[in-house]
């Protein structure tokens, strides 16, 4: 029986349920803590930095041969800003670090950052997108004019005769609030001095270790292979952690200038404050239809408020280059114009948070497609059908290939488990007793497992792409899996023991997955990007087929038949229609103590490396939201929530699962609750967990989930991505059924999150009673 | 998120609490449930020199019936009014109020006496003081004194209390059966800081409201009793047409609602129009 497509229970639980889990944090007895001295402006000259007297204190002018941090994009319009490792003349958000220190204990840490005194003339910042947009702002940094680091266009030949053809153009804004990723464990560095060697241990809270190791090397201009990072139970990332941070490569400056372990343990307020942010987006929308619900043309201005600095290695085009090429998502786009650009300001820069850009764009197409239905009287379901893609592969408009979808599968699944008629009705009565439901439909598709092909589209100097798996058998029969990839919460290494499980014959609970130490494991990119089961897994299905081959060879020779005639599983090889058989761990033995008996695996022994690196596929979703808007209080409580889900062959359905509940929680959060706001002075007004509003369970409906299994050639293993999808498509759900609920009242919502009080700032603005 | 440096004590008496308290002044803090002060002092926000535990102080810990009143020591915690701790209508309305304050965590160790002294405008406690006008009763060396909300509460954050002095004891009126209660909160997320809230305390007679106690919270920088509300209902049937006059009548005459990024002063009448409805209906219902 397959070991893949089980619910096996994760590997990862036990350890993390009984608090037996080692974090960043718990890793640090003995370090010296590392506090940083953070501007409390958003704009400004450092007039000075005054330090008490015999304490450790470092500064800019320590720093003078650690360069700055540089995140590369090989396009004429990018406009290169370097970061400081910690801020020399100017300080250009609030958050940014001006200097650190170095105590005992982390209260003394605190006490002595609060003694370092920081002189600073402030200035006017800019902290909007208007305000960085307004002729003659101040610019954030002299290298960009207009605060414009990227101005990406494109254009279709016939765009303009699309709009002029149209029967109806839909047309308005779209705004999302900025957000931040929220991992439950904030950051962590811990960095140690090994006296003999003269090697830096980092051991780090990160998604990407071997990146991490690539950018603090070349910061600190030391060889890569006098660094080892490791990355230790990693309580989530969401992307946050996969940027390179001023942080880590002073943590490991100071161990070796100090020669002594340190250790930054990041609080709250500082992830917060100055970790990193995303979703700050405004987007101008045009949707051509013709008089069938046609879509003939989209013309889409999107303007992405990337904070004061270029993120390293994802740089600040995550978010404007993502919009750009995928907004048509799953929609077929004849024509298309798009000008997306990233406008820096005086607030946190922004990393890639799950989803990327695709939260706040399909919330955007997925309202234009509602209010085109609304104009031309269709039906939400029938806009859709009228423009999904249905045929495969589909090259869009941008060049992006989709290798298949079941969008229209997938919509009509969801529509039937709901009920659509039913509801209907439901609302209806609910009317007319004075309660507002509504019901919303988000489909949408995921771009997952990109390979280097997919990253160098981009541009990006640093191209990530493929992963490496090496796979070595013990001489006891035991399978270790060294990847490059380095999950943090999702559970992966049960996947990938699944997967190798029925390519080797060797029980999952006889696999180990080794990832997140660069010492161990080959070159990877880490965790991001719905890319790991993909990509790792069809290394590890790869390097399987190899090792399978070995060791059928091995027990071939063992029971004195052909190679082709073995069959591996259940821990044996047996030859196939007999009893004939020997355990793999027998078999193990054999081929390392009697190693001369096999010379056709003299070269590798009982071990095995595979590459993987293809072009990325497409998984998708339906979400259907029906809500409930409390009119008195602007309150949206989520009733019901329904995901079709395609994610490809499932090899752990409850990790997919798991996977699709905690996305679509972001989702909701996207939508409905959480904000991280900025005062106009460019002062920090979200500091604390009972500002930024991070949905509880009470606040989360249970979620209905159901599963295609539309298979792809794209990926060996047949799997696609499903990391971010729930993120995706949960607010265009909950936005599309907020404004059908408020629809009598002429309401509808172009901005995420709706919150209750802006809902009752638009009752009060709209007509006082439903028509 | 470290605190500055204190000194702490632990007195295992109030006399000895009380003597602590006297010595240190301004700089001393009474620690009881802290779970509004120790986050406060990792934020640094509060730096007390000096902290007095009162933890240790076993006579502290009471909540008992006594002369009509419900008497609560200044140990009694949240989540003890998770069940009925007195009879008749305020032993029913107390279980509805706690399950609102924040979280179980919070609940099994911050205390009612403790939310009073710290003076949240968001404070159930606080609310429900005000609206049943109890006795604060604050000791200090050499003798107590008894305050009412309207004198104790100065503000957000803000009360009568004097350094040197401990509020030991709360009173709550008894209600009698005739009394009929409602109270609604409303909050983005479970267990979070009321933006708005509502008591509502009727006493029918014959179907009529004959006596009215309507509290606001969380709306103004101390919760307040709302005359023009409980002007409306007294004579009223307690109705809907009742209670929507007595909720705008409410709304209205906030004047100085709170005003921060979840609620500005418009959507904090808004709320506080909808809690009074609320209120009153589920009084009536």
């Amino acid at each position: 029986m397959s070991w893949v497509g089980r619910k096996l229970p994760r590997y990862e639980d036990p350890v993390l349920l009984q608090g037996r889990g080692r974090y960043t944090a718990d890793l640090a007895d003995g370090a010296r803590a590392l506090r940083f001295v953070r501007s409390p402006v958003a704009r400004g000259r450092i007039l000075g930095v005054k330090a008490p007297l015999g304490a450790t204190v470092i500064t800019a002018a320590d720093l003078a041969d650690v360069k700055p941090i540089c995140a590369r994009l090989d396009r004429p319009d990018y406009v290169l800003v370097a970061q400081p490792i910690l801020a020399r003349e100017r300080v250009t958000y609030v958050g940014e670090p001006i200097a650190a220190v170095l105590a005992d204990t982390a209260a003394a840490a605190e006490d002595l950052a609060e003694l370092v005194e920081v002189e600073i003339a402030a200035e006017t910042p800019v902290v909007t997108l208007d305000q960085a947009l307004a002729p003659g702002a101040p610019q954030v940094h002299d290298a960009a004019p207009e605060n414009t680091l990227i101005d990406a266009r494109l254009e279709t030949p016939d765009v303009a005769a699309a709009f002029a053809a149209a029967h109806e153009v839909v047309e308005f804004a779209f705004t999302s609030q900025r957000q931040a990723a929220m991992p439950l464990e904030a950051r962590g560095a811990v960095a140690a001095l090994d006296p003999a060697t003269g090697r830096v241990t980092l051991t780090a809270s990160t998604q990407m270790p071997h990146l991490l190791r690539t950018g603090i090397a070349d910061a600190l201009g030391m060889a890569e292979s006098e660094l080892r990072v490791v990355a230790p139970e990693v309580g989530g990332g969401f992307g946050q952690k996969m940027a390179l941070v001023p942080e880590q490569i002073i943590a490991v400056w100071a161990a070796r200038r100090f020669s002594c372990a340190v250790a930054w343990i990041e609080d709250r307020l500082e992830n917060l404050t100055a970790s990193a942010h995303a979703r700050d987006q405004r987007l101008h929308l045009r949707g051509a239809f013709d008089a069938d619900g046609r879509l003939l043309g989209i013309d889409a201005d999107v303007l992405c408020n990337v904070g004061a600095y270029s993120s390293f290695p994802a740089t600040c085009g995550v978010e404007p280059l993502m919009a750009l090429a995928d907004l048509p998502g799953p929609y077929r786009v004849p024509e298309y114009r798009v000008r997306a650009r990233a406008v820096d300001s005086n607030t946190c820069p922004m990393a890639p948070y799950r989803g990327v850009s695709r939260p706040v764009i399909t919330a955007a197409m997925e309202r234009l497609m509602d209010c085109a239905a609304f104009r031309l009287g269709l039906d939400p379901l029938e806009i859709r059908r009228r423009n999904l893609i249905a045929e495969f592969p589909h090259t869009s408009v941008t060049g992006v290939v989709q290798d298949g979808g079941s969008y229209r599968e997938a919509m009509e699944a969801a529509a039937g488990l709901v009920d659509i008629a039913a509801f209907r009705a439901r609302q209806q009565q609910a009317r007319a007793e004075g309660r507002y439901l509504g019901l919303g439909i988000s489909v949408f598709s995921e771009r997952t497992g990109p390979g280097s092909p997919a990253f160098a589209a981009r541009r990006m100097a640093i191209t990530p792409g493929f992963e490496r798996v090496e796979l070595a058998m013990d001489p006891s029969g035991f399978l270790e899996a060294r990847i490059g990839s380095s999950p943090h919460g999702q559970g992966l290494k049960t996947s990938l023991a699944q997967l190798l499980a029925d390519e080797t014959g060797v029980a999952p609970d006889q696999i180990r997955v080794i990832s997140g130490d660069t010492d161990r494991t080959p070159y990877g990119w880490g965790t991001f990007a719905s890319r790991s089961l993909v990509i790792a897994g069809g290394a590890c299905k790869l390097a399987g087929i190899k090792l399978r081959d070995r060791l059928k060879e091995v027990a071939a020779q063992l029971l004195e038949a052909a190679p082709s005639d073995i069959d591996l599983g259940g821990g044996r090889a047996v030859v196939r229609g007999t009893d004939l058989g020997v355990e793999i761990r027998e078999i193990a033995r054999t081929a390392y103590f009697q190693s001369h008996r096999f010379p056709a695996i003299a070269e590798t022994g009982l071990s095995a490396v595979a590459t993987y690196d293809p072009y990325g596929t497409f998984s998708n979703a339906c979400h259907i939201a029906i809500v409930a808007v409390d009119l008195a209080t602007g309150q949206v409580a989520i009733e019901r929530f329904v995901v079709v889900e395609d994610a490809g062959r499932l090899i752990n359905p409850m990790i997919v699962e798991g996977q699709i509940h905690g996305g679509v929680a972001q989702g909701i959060a996207n939508a409905l609750y959480e904000a991280v706001v900025y005062d106009d002075g460019g002062n920090f007004l979200s500091g604390s967990l009972a500002d930024y509003l991070v949905p509880t369970m009470a606040e989360i409906p249970t979620l209905e989930i159901h599963h295609l299994e539309t298979l792809t050639e794209a990926s060996v293993t047949g799997a696609k991505g499903v990391g971010e999808g729930g993120t995706i498509g949960a607010p265009a759900a909950v936005l599309n059924a907020v404004s059908d609920a408020l629809s009598p009242f002429g309401i509808a919502i172009y901005e995420m999150p709706i919150t209750p009080q802006r809902i009752r700032q638009l009752l009060r603005d709209s007509r006082s009673s439903p028509q | 998120m470290k605190p500055a440096a204190f000194q702490y004590f632990a007195p295992r008496s109030l006399d000895e609490a009380l003597d602590l308290l006297a010595e240190h002044g301004e700089e001393g803090k009474v620690l009881a449930g802290g779970q509004s002060l120790v986050p406060a002092m990792n934020f640094r926000l509060a730096r007390p020199r000096s902290l007095v535990d009162i933890n240790r102080i076993a006579a502290l810990d009471y909540v008992r019936e006594e002369d009509a009143t419900l008497r609560i020591g200044a140990l009694a915690r949240h989540a003890r009014f998770e069940v009925p701790v007195a009879a008749g209508a305020l032993g029913a309305l107390l279980p509805r109020v706690a399950r609102h304050i924040a979280h179980l965590p919070i609940r099994v160790r911050g205390t009612f006496a403790g939310s009073l002294a710290h003076a949240d405008p968001a404070s159930e406690w606080c609310l429900l003081a005000t609206t049943l006008d109890a006795e604060l009763v604050a000791a200090r060396r050499g003798g107590t004194r008894v305050l009412r909300p309207a004198e104790f509460f100065a503000g957000a954050l803000t009360t009568a209390l004097a350094a040197e002095e401990l509020l030991t004891e709360i009173r709550l009126p008894l209600l009698g059966e005739d009394w009929h209660t409602g109270f609604v909160e409303f909050s983005r997320r479970a267990g979070d800081y009321a933006l708005a809230m509502a008591a509502a305390l009727l006493r029918l007679e014959g179907g009529r409201v004959v006596e009215a106690r309507i509290g606001v919270g969380g709306a103004t920088d101390r919760p307040l009793r709302s005359a023009a509300a409980e002007q409306i209902l007294v004579g009223s049937d307690g109705g809907r047409d009742a209670a929507r006059a007595a909720a705008d009548a409410a709304a209205q005459a906030i004047e100085h609602p709170l005003e921060d990024v979840q609620a500005g002063a418009e959507y904090r009448r808004d709320l506080v129009r909808a809690m009074v409805e609320r209120a009153v209906a589920q009084a009536c219902g």
